[in-house]
């Protein structure tokens, strides 16, 4: 990575994710200088914790791949993992940013060998597996993971656990030294694109989520699924590990509703109907798999709707007109048993299902308001487009809840904008 | 009537116009999206022939004499379970409320639903007294079948009614005078002038 010196030429991208990564390397590859700043010790956001990817259901690893390659080879941008904005100031062309970067405790040397973790004992909650399991304190937060660099947790920073794991360390890459550093940069234009979390399940009071623990969300279930995530691969229920085969999903979980989050979340609907195909994938023709979709309505915008048509085609899987009015455990089985009535002749039913997953909806990371004085966003905290936004564009999850597709075209869109900002200042200046 | 004119009768929204028009809170019917979660939220769900949900269907379908001759807006009993789930926020529980009165008020109500019957001589017994008057309220329930069955439910009640006396929580010369609110008069006023003006409004008058 290249030493940077931001002037008021540079775009600041806050956010690493596919969106952030995309918005970093356009504006880069035109030749403007960008500092890429992410919170996590990683790059690739939410994208790089799914299994597959709709439409295609390939591995988001490979579309990453081609990201990281172009970075590599881009001498204009530069990162910084682990990193915040703490304050912006200023006006479009000329920012004031406070960054405040927390210590890794590893430096550029690391080979990502692992012999410090194989040093540590102690564990952490893996937070990429949404701390479904755990992982050692010294840590490479997942196997693609771009830095390929170690993190080594505070925890044992001070112990004996982390002279170990500096005592194992052949490449004098551990530095427990490392102290927070706050720093101020000066930047022409903004692509925010810190992207979306989870809305907290457990605000749903009826679907118990902090409750019963064979009702998880779709993105654990995601990480399940995933072979080197929590549970290699395998579909195994929380309360007693066994392989759930009869599986629930409840739409608009959070979202479209006045009592959580307004907005229709858009991707909840294709994330479920893939989601389901990994279920199919899974069980191949076991008659035990199924997989019940309870919904409001389905909403697989524009060309997936041919997606929707196939899952529909799959005789494992039903289709629930009908929004889920409670959930109740089955004490001595652990199941989830769902209550409700539906819409298409309004049976009353009380559902059984060995697992329940609550297709959860997205919410800002940081809200508009969160970012600077005056910066407008909607009622849920999503950047909105308004010229008195200056040149602090949102890119991706940060101004809707989008799908990759549409992310990164938006993406491209905030660059595109940032540039001009940028240019503006370079021909003033000329 | 030509095709045409039968096809775009089937559509005529004339009900759930009347339903806007008359029925307190009746313009959030058109906000229903079918989602359920009233329906099956409802403690005395299973019990209702058209639970909350499929009525606001039957409002919009235009089924007058079905949704307003049904017994189910009387199955309501005020828990607010739907009103707190209902993703869009309507007042499931005022609409029943509302539909089961202007059911009531246009005589389509089912007569013998008990709901109706103890919702009237509860109406008539506070509108005397500007007050409620529990001994006349109480015996007037009991009686409501005929005298045999209000004899055997006032000695099954006994217990409940001496213990109420017990603690002065009954009023034991209820049923003579007494235990009227001060300004009876002026409450009846009231309560005529507010009949007038809604009877005005909903075109009852
Ligand atoms: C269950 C589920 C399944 C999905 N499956 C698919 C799918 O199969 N196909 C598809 O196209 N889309 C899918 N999506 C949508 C997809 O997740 C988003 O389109 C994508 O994550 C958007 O990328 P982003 O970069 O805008 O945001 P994110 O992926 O959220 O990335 C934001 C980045 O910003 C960082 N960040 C956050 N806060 C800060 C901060 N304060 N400072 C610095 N950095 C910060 C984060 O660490 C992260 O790296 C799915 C969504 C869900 C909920």
């Amino acid at each position: 990575m290249a030493k940077l010196v931001p002037t008021n030429e540079t775009i600041l991208v806050a956010g690493g994710g596919i969106s952030g990564m995309t918005a970093a390397l356009e504006a880069a590859e035109c030749g403007k200088h960008v500092l890429l700043i992410e919170k996590s010790p990683s790059l690739g956001g939410r994208v790089s914790q799914f299994h597959r990817y709709f439409p295609k259901l390939c591995h988001p690893t490979c579309g990453m791949e081609i990201n990281t390659r172009r970075l590599k080879a881009n001498k204009r941008v530069h990162i910084l993992t682990m990193t915040e904005v703490t304050a912006v100031t200023g006006t479009a062309g000329n920012y004031t940013v406070n960054l405040l970067t927390r210590p890794r405790y590893v430096n550029e040397n690391c080979t990502a060998c692992g012999a410090c973790a194989k040093a540590v004992s102690s564990e952490i909650p893996n937070a990429f597996d949404y701390n479904l399991g755990k992982i050692k304190a010294a840590y490479l937060p997942f196997v693609m993971a771009y830095p390929q660099r170690y993190v080594i947790d505070p925890s044992i920073v001070g112990t004996a656990e982390g002279e170990a794991a500096n005592a194992a360390c052949a490449h004098d890459a551990i530095d427990l030294d490392m102290k927070p550093e706050s720093f101020t940069v000066n930047v022409g234009a903004i692509i925010w694109a810190t992207g979306w979390q989870p809305f907290d399940a457990a605000k749903i009071q009826p679907y118990g989520y902090d409750r019963f623990t064979n009702v998880i969300t779709s993105v654990e279930f995601e990480r399940m699924m995933d072979p080197s995530g929590p549970t290699g691969g395998k579909l195994l229920r929380p309360s007693d590990g066994k392989e759930a085969r009869n599986i629930a999903f409840i739409q608009c979980a959070g979202s479209r509703d006045r009592n959580y989050l307004k907005h229709c979340s858009r991707i909840c609907c294709m994330a479920t109907l893939k989601q389901s195909t990994y279920i199919a994938e899974r069980y191949g023709d076991d008659p035990d798999a199924k997989v019940s979709i309870y919904y409001i309505d389905i909403r697989a915008i524009d060309r997936f709707e041919d997606f929707y048509q196939k899952v529909q085609a799959d005789p494992r899987v039903t289709f629930i007109k009908s929004k889920v009015a409670n959930i109740t455990e089955d004490e001595s089985s652990g199941d989830p048993v769902l209550h409700g009535v539906d819409t298409e002749g309004y049976h009353r039913y009380d559902n059984r299902h060995d697992l329940c997953i609550l297709a959860i909806g997205m919410q800002p990371s940081v809200r508009a308001e969160e970012i600077a004085t005056g910066m407008h966003g909607d009622a849920n905290g999503f950047i909105e487009t308004n010229d008195e936004n200056g040149a602090i564009f949102a890119a991706g999850c940060a101004g809707n809840p989008l799908d990759v597709n549409r992310s990164v075209q938006n993406a491209t869109a905030a660059a595109l904008r940032a540039i001009q900002v940028v240019n503006r200042i370079a021909a003033a200046e000329a | 009537m030509s095709d045409r004119r039968m096809a775009v009768g089937n559509y005529r929204n004339d009900f759930l116009k009347e339903v806007e028009a008359n029925v307190e809170d009746g313009e959030w019917v058109k906000m229903c999206m079918q989602c359920g979660v009233c329906a099956g939220s409802c403690p005395l769900g299973p019990y209702w022939e058209h639970p909350p949900q499929e009525i606001f269907m039957m409002i919009r379908a235009g089924l007058r004499d079905d949704v307003l001759s049904s017994e189910s807006m009387w199955m309501c009993t005020s828990c607010y379970n739907c009103i707190v789930r209902c993703p869009r926020e309507l007042p499931i529980t005022h609409i029943m409320h509302g539909l089961a009165n202007y059911a009531h008020r246009l005589g389509l109500a089912p007569k013998m639903n008990p709901t109706r019957r103890f919702a009237k001589l509860f109406w008539n017994n506070i509108a005397a007294g500007g007050r409620a008057n529990e001994l006349k309220l109480s015996l007037g329930l009991y009686f409501m079948d005929g005298f045999a069955t209000g004899i055997k439910k006032s000695l099954q009640m006994l217990p409940i009614g001496l213990g109420m006396l017990k603690t002065r929580r009954l009023n034991p010369f209820g049923l003579l005078a007494g235990g009227n609110c001060k300004d009876r008069k002026g409450i009846q006023a009231m309560l005529k002038k507010a009949k007038e003006l809604e009877d005005k409004r909903k075109g009852f008058a």
